[in-house]
């Protein structure tokens, strides 16, 4: 987990540090321009390091403990119940987390039948981006918003149930809007935004 | 002409160098009363005057102003796991919700200096301000239909900050409480077993005779008959630990040591206290708070004390049993106080007092308003006893889990939290009134599609 988080924050760092790299770029007219990295790289290779620390953690923490092991429970009230963050949880804590540190870019979980009212597609670009991600199993959506004034490159990648447990503990969640989610089913998006 | 022109400039300069002067006067010689744009909170009004406080030394921003609210708040927060903190509104999918309400900054919802529109719990804004993010919210619950956005918060359901106690599963899962635990004691003290872990030499029980003062001191047998009664005594801490702390000074006897030597071994405590209403003065390096600039009532003949940690613990004997309840009487003069000894908690606490009960059975003033916490400090677990009122006063929902759950069932509590009539009288008698949300969450359970079938 340590060395995943460790990843996160070289690749963060890289893009971060490219992206300062391109600004330069635009001011001085040097002869020979850095290699930089365009937004859509940046934001597919947060969105690996995401993806990769996410199945990491539901596979070899979750899975293994709870139901392997059964030696713990995962829960939302993870505190109180003294159990494991959902995956979900982790990911929001993640990016909550990451948010404090950094503006050069901001993620989170998204979906169309969301437990958490929250979680529902607010922006234009959401909306759109949700029902692209449903309707296109496996394809990925780019698209540029303007929030607030600042325009951002916002990409949205899908979330798929990868396994039971997913859908199992959605559709049986009382605050479920839907109750069918089967896995291989696209449940909702990742969405990353970086500021242009 | 000319010379009537003159005078008038003359007077015109000789006025405003008076009021530079007068300013310059004032805020040099920490009068800054002159700059306060209004009154403050009741939470504020005691440190008004530390104006860099808050606002930092020039005036800064709202960042810094942010910055100075989460230092003395940001603890609280996160130990009620705070329900809308700062980082979930920074992402930019929020903006919109940001432009009803800029949840960034917490003086959007507390704006200081603004006493005639601020509440009980220091919010300035109007009760029903839910309304401006969740105004759909009965679409999702069907209970939710015909109730008021003004009743959200104030109806014992819903904490913008803390939710611990009123999230819907903690509501199922205590719903077949009884009122009253009978057999529920609080976690006994354990300091003297935690100083012992601590310390390279073991402590023992000390008397009279073992009285460590110097030979140039002159004994006062009535202040080492009071320590030999001390729990001090009881559990070898002898004058010189205090008289002689090098911690502050360099080993001489040291007649009245500061209560920076108390640090030393109650760490935790002295950090409640001073982050609290009796000492957040003193942490700001202001004369220490008195009973006569309070905004509670307080008893005319305690006007004169100051506060601090001999305002309570009366120094030698350090006597708790005091402290916990005669301490509080002491000064102040509220009906909630006056009914104290009228009331069920009390008849405890004397049972407590006359052995008839066991230890921890007994309510004083300190059982609900100075909490005891199992705390971790340096790799060893202890009791502590929480010194910041203030952590579990207003809202009162702030209460129930760290105070009155330990005690009483979840719906009774709620009952009780929302009867004020009830709180005036110290809790004598039952509640009157009933919060509905553990009902709301018990039918909503049992309608569940899902769960069903
Ligand atoms: C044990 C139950 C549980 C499991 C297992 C679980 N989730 Fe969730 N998931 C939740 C809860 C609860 C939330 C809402 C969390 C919050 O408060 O934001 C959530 C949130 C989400 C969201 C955001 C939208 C929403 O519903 O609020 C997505 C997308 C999602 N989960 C996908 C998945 C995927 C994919 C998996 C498998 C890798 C998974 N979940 C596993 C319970 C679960």
């Amino acid at each position: 987990m340590k060395h995943i988080k460790t990843q996160l924050a070289v690749i963060g760092l890289a893009g971060i540090s490219m992206a300062l790299v391109g600004c330069n770029e635009e001011k001085t007219t040097a002869a020979a321009a850095p290699a930089s990295v365009s937004p859509q790289k940046m934001a597919d290779a947060l969105f690996t390091v995401m993806e990769a620390d996410r199945a990491t953690y539901t596979q070899k923490v979750l899975k293994r403990l709870v139901k392997e092991e059964k030696l713990i429970k995962a829960s939302e009230h993870w505190k109180d119940d003294k159990a494991l963050p959902l995956p979900a949880q982790m990911f929001r804590m993640a990016s909550e987390r990451a948010a404090e540190n950094s503006s050069d870019f901001s993620y989170s979980l998204i979906s169309a039948w969301p437990i958490n009212k929250q979680n529902e597609p607010k922006t234009a670009a959401e909306k759109e981006g949700v029902k692209f991600i449903e309707d296109n199993p496996g394809k990925r959506f780019y698209k540029e918003e303007k929030l607030g004034g600042t325009t951002y490159f916002t990409a949205i990648y899908p979330d798929v149930a990868v396994s039971s447990a997913c859908s199992s503990c959605h559709n049986d969640h009382k605050d479920s809007p839907k109750t069918d989610f089967k896995v291989g089913d696209t449940m909702g998006g990742v969405v990353i935004r970086i500021p242009l | 002409m000319k010379s009537s022109n003159k005078k008038w400039w003359a007077m015109w300069t000789v006025s405003t160098l008076l009021l530079i002067g007068y300013y310059a006067y004032a805020m040099t010689n920490g009068d800054e009363s002159n700059f306060l744009p209004g009154p403050s909170s009741h939470g504020h009004y005691q440190i008004e005057l530390a104006c860099d406080t808050c606002h930092g030394e020039a005036f800064a921003g709202p960042e810094i102003m942010q910055k100075a609210c989460v230092g003395c708040h940001s603890e609280e927060l996160e130990r009620v796991e705070d329900s809308h903190p700062r980082k979930k509104f920074t992402d930019p999918r929020n903006v919109d919700q940001l432009e009803q309400l800029d949840a960034r900054y917490c003086v959007t919802c507390h704006n200081e200096h603004r006493i005639e529109i601020t509440d009980e719990t220091g919010v300035t804004l109007p009760s029903d301000f839910c309304l401006l993010c969740h105004q759909d919210i009965a679409e999702d619950r069907e209970s939710h239909r015909d109730l008021e956005f003004n009743t959200c918060a104030n109806s014992g359901c819903h904490n913008y900050h803390d939710n611990k106690a009123l999230y819907e599963d903690f509501l199922v899962k205590h719903a077949d409480e009884e009122a009253t635990n009978g057999h529920a004691v609080l976690p006994e003290r354990n300091l003297a077993a935690f100083i012992n872990a601590i310390s390279d030499r073991p402590l023992s029980s000390l008397m009279a005779s073992d009285a460590d003062m110097p030979n140039t001191v002159t004994q006062d047998d009535i202040v080492i008959l009071s320590w030999s009664a001390s729990a001090h005594a009881r559990n070898g801490i002898n004058c010189s630990a205090c008289h002689m702390s090098s911690y502050v000074a360099d080993d001489r006897w040291n007649k009245s040591p500061s209560e920076a030597v108390c640090k030393e071994c109650h760490a935790k405590e002295q950090e409640g206290f001073l982050a609290s209403r009796h000492g957040m003065r003193t942490a700001q390096e202001m004369s220490a708070m008195s009973p006569s600039f309070a905004r509670l009532a307080m008893k005319q003949k305690s006007h004169e004390q100051s506060l601090s940690c001999h305002s309570c613990h009366d120094s030698h004997r350090y006597n708790t049993v005091e402290a916990a309840v005669e301490a509080c009487i002491g000064c102040h003069d509220d009906k909630h106080t006056l009914a104290y000894k009228a009331s069920p908690h009390y008849q405890l606490w004397q049972q407590e007092l006359a052995g008839t009960l066991p230890e921890g059975s007994g309510v004083s003033c300190s059982s609900c308003h100075l909490p005891r916490e199992i705390i971790r400090e340096r790799g060893h677990q202890r009791t502590a006893v929480q010194h910041n009122q203030n952590d579990f006063l207003r809202p009162n929902e702030k209460m129930i889990r760290p105070v009155c759950l330990k005690c009483h069932g979840l719906g009774f509590t709620f009952n009780a939290l929302a009867d004020e009539a009830l709180i005036e009288k110290n809790f004598t008698g039952k509640p009157e009134k009933t919060v509905a949300s553990i009902e709301m969450a018990l039918k909503r359970e049992r309608t569940d599609k899902k769960k069903a079938n």
